[in-house]
């Protein structure tokens, strides 16, 4: 693990230190009260839950945050009743314009405690407060802004003038943006006039639960809203709930699959956000420099706990070597440590198990044969923590190139022709989304066109929106979150069956 | 001790109340006249209210001046920026309820809880169009399948600076209805407010005023509808023509000055009802003062 920015230039490397001579700059965690304890969210007060007690952590220290409830069968089955009666008694008869109004609240509600979510979203999952503060929740807030408007327009929507809301949904998110996820699924959800029952990760409960205490600000009616912590077998009593009129879930193909597997038959709906291994193609003419934040900010933004993140650098073959070198020279910059600190740049990986996944497969990475260069940082002693980490010399058919790491590694295959860039970049169960650099905009088109992938990005990386759709060719899942697309799998289209 | 209660007790059971001035408002400020001139607004049973503004040429003028300084930043700004600030208006309006259900009442002499109906629908108004800020051209824009290796796609613009009449009925609702849709997709506006209930259109612009509108984005002249109005169909820097409020014999002679620079225009069809402005809006009013742009590419190795 050589530095190549110490070794070849010293001008670089004054630079560096310059970088890792920042003053501790932390914001405060003054701003936010944990409670030692919570309990579940149902019917709009919190209860004591029948399950086990379990303690959610920091990964940056290792230190327990509060301890939290695992919510058993007869917890799912009193939320589940509790959404069933708001649904049928309150929210499916509240006017689309009511409904606006409960959700603009919110989204006010999200600005006006945006620290505050922000500093518990770092402390609950490790990402870099610049990045919980600048992006998860300002663009949680938007989203609840952007679905607002939608709960009275919904006849303009495209999908007929008679749409329904579909009932109870059942909804499980994952822990690389808790509370932006949980914005993706309970916005769209409230404003077609379903009533929710939401399960946050496992590792990442604690900004649910405060979302919990904005449903109370706001006077949303009681169970129209319903939170349930716990781990895998709580969200699974969940997604197969015989109340559950729709499930949407975002995590792990596998568990995507088996969900799929379970309500096959039932006639729930369901919509997948699951894994992503994307491609992102840079052509001999891209930008180099913006190319290279690009790269950088595709794979380790999050910590590269991203399932769209740009995992497969695929580089033109005659600018390959340039690439690396510039990656590898900007990678020596990022700032890795304390996730509260305004300077950090990589936080703290979400989990030990997590972190177990990444050296497992970065090791298999080495042993299949490819080349492994890691930046030089210091690693905090406590917490869970992974250097970034390119691979070269990667060839398809190495673990590291086809499945997904979750985590700050990139593995970079070459290409000669646009056409072979499109067989290696779509070489993948896959279908989550792809990134495109070059100079051409005629290019980029037919790149894009070519790509079976849900998103694709052309000389820019990971930009969201509210108003813009979201989600996965092939094993990558299927239904689209965001935009007029992400209101469908919430509504009960008319069929030929309404018709008989 | 004595004397200063018995002074007290002499004193008057109410206090003299301090008069609001009913001015225009222009680019943010709220001058006067340049005309100098003024005229008396009364309640429906002749009680005396207020003396306002009555808008020259010059001052339409002004207006449209300042309309048009506003446009490139309101129009630049994000849907998503414009969709907050038409929410902001409806939190501000929702805080001065009281002060407008007293001018609705007494302008368009009705009961409390009918204006109370008015102010609220109001409010909502804006935030049903807020809602619209960043969903329009979703609905009107978007990708044409069009048969050749072409990118092409199709996007709503704002029109530029349109002039709008206010009805001359419904002094609130009916003037937010004919705002809201104008300036949510991105044009500035220069209201004409109903001639004889002008009141509540001065107390919104001072909502506006202070609801993260840009200066400029809405301009109101109070005055003799037909005349300003002639000013500004004829005003070559004037983009859209919205006729709503206009008196029933000037629409074909204002709808005709307008062809002059072919203004986009939203004319009652002659013999039209009046508008229920209760129900809720289509998306015509917003769709009168868009452009629509169509982007061509190429695709290909």
């Amino acid at each position: 693990m050589t530095h190549p920015a110490a070794t070849s230039a010293p001008g670089r490397l004054a630079l560096a230190e310059r970088f890792l001579h920042y003053a501790p700059a932390p914001e405060s965690r003054s701003i936010v009260d944990i409670r030692p304890a919570y309990g579940l969210f149902i019917d709009g007060a919190f209860v004591e839950g029948d399950g086990e007690r379990f303690s959610t952590i920091n990964p940056a220290d290792e230190k327990v945050l509060a301890e939290v409830t695992s919510a058993n069968a007869a917890d799912v089955d009193r939320a589940v009743v509790a959404a069933r009666r708001a649904s049928e008694r309150v929210w499916s008869a509240t006017p689309g314009t009511e409904r606006a109004k409960y959700l603009f609240r919110i989204a006010r509600l999200i600005q006006e405690r945006g620290r505050e979510l922000a500093v518990l979203e770092t402390l609950d999952n490790g990402k870099p407060i610049k990045e919980s503060r600048d992006f998860d929740v300002p663009a949680a807030a938007a989203h609840f802004f952007y679905y607002a408007g939608w709960a009275d327009k919904l006849e303009y929507a495209g999908y007929g003038p008679t749409v329904r809301p579909r009932g109870v949904v059942g909804q499980v998110i994952p822990w690389n943006f808790p509370l932006l996820m949980l914005a993706w699924k309970i916005a769209p959800a409230l404003a077609t006039g379903n009533t929710v029952v939401l399960k946050p990760a496992e590792t990442t409960p604690l900004s649910a639960l405060l979302f919990a205490e904005i449903c109370q600000q706001a006077d949303l009616p009681p169970g129209v809203v319903n939170i349930l912590t716990g781990a895998g077998e709580t969200g699974r009593l969940l997604v197969e709930h015989e109340g559950i009129d729709k499930v949407a879930f975002t995590g792990s193909t596998q568990v995507g699959k088996a969900i799929a597997r379970a309500i096959a038959g039932t006639g729930t709906g369901l919509t997948l956000e699951l894994g992503g291994k994307a491609a992102n193609i840079v052509y001999d003419d891209a930008p180099i420099d913006e190319t290279v934040e690009g790269i950088v900010n595709g794979i380790f933004f999050n910590q590269g706990h991203v399932c769209c993140a740009g995992s497969r650098l695929l580089v033109q073959e005659s600018i390959a070597e340039e690439v690396v070198e510039r990656l590898q020279r900007r990678l020596s910059t990022l700032r890795l440590g304390d996730p509260l600190d305004k300077n950090t740049d990589i936080g703290a990986i979400n989990s030990q198990a997590q972190l177990d996944r990444i050296r497992e497969l970065t090791a298999a990475g080495e042993a299949e044969g490819a080349q492994r260069w890691s930046a030089t940082c210091e690693l905090p002693e406590r917490g869970y923590w992974f250097a970034p980490t390119v691979f070269t010399d990667v060839s398809q058919a190495h673990r590291i190139a086809s499945e997904e790491v979750f985590g700050p590694v990139l593995s970079v295959l070459t290409f000669r022709t646009p056409d072979e860039a499109i067989a290696k970049a779509n070489n993948t169960p896959y279908g989550l989304s792809a990134g495109i650099w070059t100079d051409k905009g005629s290019r980029i088109l037919w790149t894009a066109d070519r790509l079976r992938a849900g998103v694709v990005w052309a000389n820019t990386f990971n930009q969201f929106d509210p108003s813009s759709p979201f989600g996965g060719y092939k094993e990558s899942g299927y239904g689209r979150e965001g935009g007029r697309h992400g209101l469908e799998p919430y509504l009960a289209l008319a069929t030929e069956v309404d018709a008989a | 001790m004595m004397a200063k209660s018995g002074s007290a007790a002499n004193a008057p059971e109410t206090r003299l109340e301090a008069r609001k001035t009913y001015k225009l408002f222009i680019g943010g400020k709220f001058p006067r006249s340049e005309s100098g001139r003024s005229y008396v607004i009364s309640d429906r049973s002749g009680r005396f209210l207020a003396n306002v503004a009555q808008g020259s040429r010059k001052d339409a003028r002004d207006a449209v001046v300042a309309a048009r300084a506003a446009f490139p930043n309101w129009s630049g700004a994000t849907a998503y920026n414009r969709g907050q600030v038409l929410y902001r208006v409806a939190e501000v309006m929702e805080g001065r309820r009281a002060q407008f259900v007293d001018e609705v009442s007494a302008l368009e002499g009705i009961g409390r809880k009918e204006a109370e109906r008015a102010v609220g629908a109001a409010v909502d108004r804006w935030i049903w169009y807020a809602g619209w800020s960043d969903k329009i051209a979703q609905i009107v824009g978007g990708a044409n399948p069009v048969a050749g290796p072409y990118f092409n796609l199709s996007v709503p613009e704002p029109t530029g600076v349109v002039a709008v009449l206010a009805p001359q009925d419904s002094a609130l609702l009916g003037l937010v209805s004919v705002i809201a849709p104008v300036i949510v997709t991105g044009n500035s506006a220069i209201v004409i407010a109903s001639e004889e209930r002008p009141l509540p259109a001065i107390t919104l612009s001072e909502a506006l005023a202070t609801s993260d509108v840009p200066s400029g984005v809405v301009n109101v002249l109070t005055g003799r509808t037909a005349e300003i109005a002639e000013h500004l169909a004829t005003h070559e820097d004037v983009n859209g023509l919205d006729l709503t409020g206009a008196p029933g014999d000037l629409v074909t002679s204002l709808a005709a000055a307008a062809a002059g620079t072919l203004k986009r225009l939203w004319a009652p069809s002659p013999g039209a009802p009046t508008p229920d402005w209760l129900s809720v809006p289509g998306i015509g009013r917003m769709t009168a003062f868009l452009e629509t742009k169509t982007v061509w590419h190429p695709k290909g190795q």
